[in-house]
């Protein structure tokens, strides 16, 4: 059908503009159909090697995952010779969804996220309304300052953090108990303050650039039309910019709340200078990756894996329905 | 970025007209008493709210940089004082002292790590960012059957958490033979549904489809085409992909700890996170090689991010357009 009505084109063509017949290619009118489809399969070459690599560190894990989860692994009563691997059904879930230690930890991880996220979210706000508000030479050099915490490695700073907390080595402590406040970092109390500081410190400098990025995107006509209307600057902030960022705030809060629930590294971290207070099932993350080296228990840590995803999922849809209720 | 610095500016300016006219409005008064009045009234009231806006912006400012400062300091100072003098503040300057320690301590393993963070940063950004610009290429410039599927699974692919690939995936390197080798740090690198992603969306913007049009009439194949046209307008997105990768491998944690054994393996990260774990249950005190070594490992990373400031921040507005 195509190749026909090109063809018709092309006479067409050659009948109106004989001056240039360089453009049309009248004498490939049958053999394009083949070439357009090389075409399409060369075309569809290129995502190969993705979609290779795609499916097998991607699909296949997720499908190994959930296989696993369904086995249940046991060495016979003395210990001796190769553990037998039996088809196990349901069990690992069954048990995962009635551990309390693994639903404990999914419970603090559950509260910290819900607390920090908004507070990060709030915090940033400020800053990119702050940095809006001055002239572009001094937001400038204000926003670069911010972004160094960006630029440290996650590693190093929760390194950097512990040490600025310690007793011993960080000035936190004597600065605070010089205005008569005792505070220990790390006890049960104030861990995940020390924590929720720690992820605010570095997410506020690259939230706050999100946020600037779009409220440079807001049409300046409309405070000025809002000035004109008598609105002070604050008024202007809350009342315009603040809704004009409101989905860049949604998605980066969405973003925050499903890494959070998979939090690791910063309470690892902690837990080789408080042993104590941070347990080594302190969050789910923790969990799994102690059941699956430590105990050694692949089957159950692949059942927990898909539990948190499934917790992780739900928490997703929940906040992107309830935001949606929010802008309607 | 410089259109914006324009259309950004002029109404500052406008804003002030907007004002006199506002007060015209209100209280009319022959023209000169009003520009003089305005004129005051205006820079008292901005003023004021500057003074405090600035204030804000600065404590801000002293809360991001200081543990930065807090670690450049420290690192400059002798075992002892680190615990008696000032924290925030130089004592006796040994940088180059504790650099040799760091660099010499259980035979230089301090520079394998750096070697083994630069070598998985630089291998798996490399392929990640050729793989996924392909990927994308194909997937913005033709239309192929299975195309809508690969599409789906690749958004579908935001929603998995990594949690669920660790534990089968440690499963499948050790079938694989991968485990505890420096391809599982490189090789699962190259594929990212989101780089791909990203590479789609920047290529839709980059690249018009009459140039593709135009090559092919001059005789120009497929593949030359791409990596001769428009792998160049893709630089933009390739820069911004293999940054944003680089600082993830450099400041990857939790996979190396699961795909690593054997210590001479690790990147940077994990090797300080060891030393900070013995450094509490050891009679050598390495407090100050963690500090030392923390920022030796943060230097590249900062210098990177400067220099290539124009692309993660593209890298940024990428990512919101999601």
């Amino acid at each position: 059908m195509s190749s026909s009505l090109e063809v018709r084109n092309t006479l067409d063509g050659k009948k109106q503009e004989p001056s240039r017949p360089g453009r049309t290619q009248g004498s490939s009118a049958s053999p394009r159909l083949s070439w357009r489809s090389i075409q399409r399969i060369k075309g569809a070459s290129f995502t190969w090697p993705f979609v290779v690599g795609f499916v097998v560190f991607t699909i296949l894990p997720v499908i190994v995952g959930l296989a696993q989860s369904l086995y249940a692994s046991k060495t016979s009563g003395l210990g001796f010779g190769a553990p037998t691997i039996s088809f196990a059904g349901f069990d690992n879930f069954a048990r995962g969804l009635v551990d309390v230690v693994f639903w404990e930890s999914m419970l603090r991880v559950s509260i910290y996220a819900v607390v920090i996220v908004p507070v990060i979210q709030v915090v940033s706000l400020v800053l990119a309304l702050l940095i809006d508000a001055v002239q572009r030479r001094i937001a400038n050099r204000f926003r670069l300052i911010l972004l160094v915490p960006y630029m440290i490695p996650g590693i190093v700073a929760t390194m950097i953090w512990i040490y600025l907390y310690s007793p011993v080595v960080g000035p936190l402590t004597p600065v605070l108990s010089f205005f008569g406040l005792d505070v220990d970092f790390f006890s049960g109390e104030m861990i995940w303050v020390s924590i929720g500081n720690l992820a605010l410190w570095g997410a506020i400098g690259f939230n706050m650039l999100i946020l600037y990025g779009a409220l440079q995107a807001v049409p300046r006509e409309i405070f000025d039309a809002a000035r004109v209307d008598g609105a002070s600057e604050f008024r202007i902030a809350m009342s315009i910019k603040v809704p004009y960022v409101q989905t860049s705030l949604v998605l980066t809060g969405l973003l925050s709340i499903i890494g959070t629930l998979q939090i690791f590294a910063e309470p690892t971290l902690f837990r080789s200078i408080s042993p104590e207070t941070i347990t080594k099932d302190f969050t789910p993350s923790m969990v799994i990756y102690n059941q699956a080296f430590q105990v050694g228990n692949l089957n159950y840590a692949a059942a927990q894996s898909i539990i948190l995803a499934a917790v992780v999922g739900v928490a997703s849809v929940i906040i992107y329905r309830l935001t949606k209720k929010v802008d309607s | 970025m410089t259109l914006t610095s324009v259309t950004a500016d002029s109404p500052r300016t406008d804003e002030e007209v907007q004002k006199s006219v506002l007060k015209s409005r209100r209280r009319p008064r022959p023209k000169k008493f009003r520009e003089a009045d305005d004129s005051s009234e205006l820079s008292g009231k901005r003023g004021g709210s500057r003074v405090v806006v600035i204030i804000g912006l600065v404590l801000f400012a002293l809360y991001s940089i200081g543990p930065a400062w807090w670690l450049i300091v420290s690192s400059t100072k002798t075992k002892e004082d680190l615990y008696t003098t000032d924290a925030m503040w130089f004592a006796n300057f040994s940088l180059f002292d504790n650099l040799s320690s760091l660099f010499t301590y259980q035979d230089g393993i301090f520079g394998l790590w750096m070697w083994n963070s630069t070598l998985y940063a630089f291998a798996g950004s490399i392929g990640h960012t050729l793989i996924s610009l392909a990927a994308g290429y194909g997937l913005a410039m033709y239309s192929f059957r299975g195309k809508g599927t690969t599409m789906g699974f690749i958004i579908g692919s935001f929603l998995i958490p990594g949690a669920l690939l660790t534990i089968p995936s440690y499963l499948l390197f050790v079938q694989l033979g991968m485990y505890d080798t420096i391809w599982a740090m490189i090789i699962p690198a190259f594929f990212s549904p989101f780089a791909v992603y990203l590479a789609k969306i920047y290529t839709e913007g980059a690249v018009p489809s009459e140039l593709l049009e135009a090559a092919r009439i001059d005789g120009a194949g497929e593949y030359r085409i791409f990596f001769q046209i428009a792998f160049r307008l893709l630089t933009t997105a390739g820069a911004t992909i293999f940054l944003l990768h680089f600082v993830g491998s450099w400041n990857a944690f939790f996979g190396p700890m699961v795909f690593l054994r054997g210590a001479d393996k690790w990147p940077v990260m994990l090797g300080l996170y060891s030393w900070l774990q013995r450094g509490t249950d050891s009679t050598v005190d390495l407090t100050g090689m963690v500090i030392t070594g923390s920022l030796v490992a943060t230097i590249p990373m900062v210098i990177l991010m400067i220099a290539m400031q124009r692309y993660w921040r593209s890298g940024v507005a990428m990512g919101s357009l999601k």
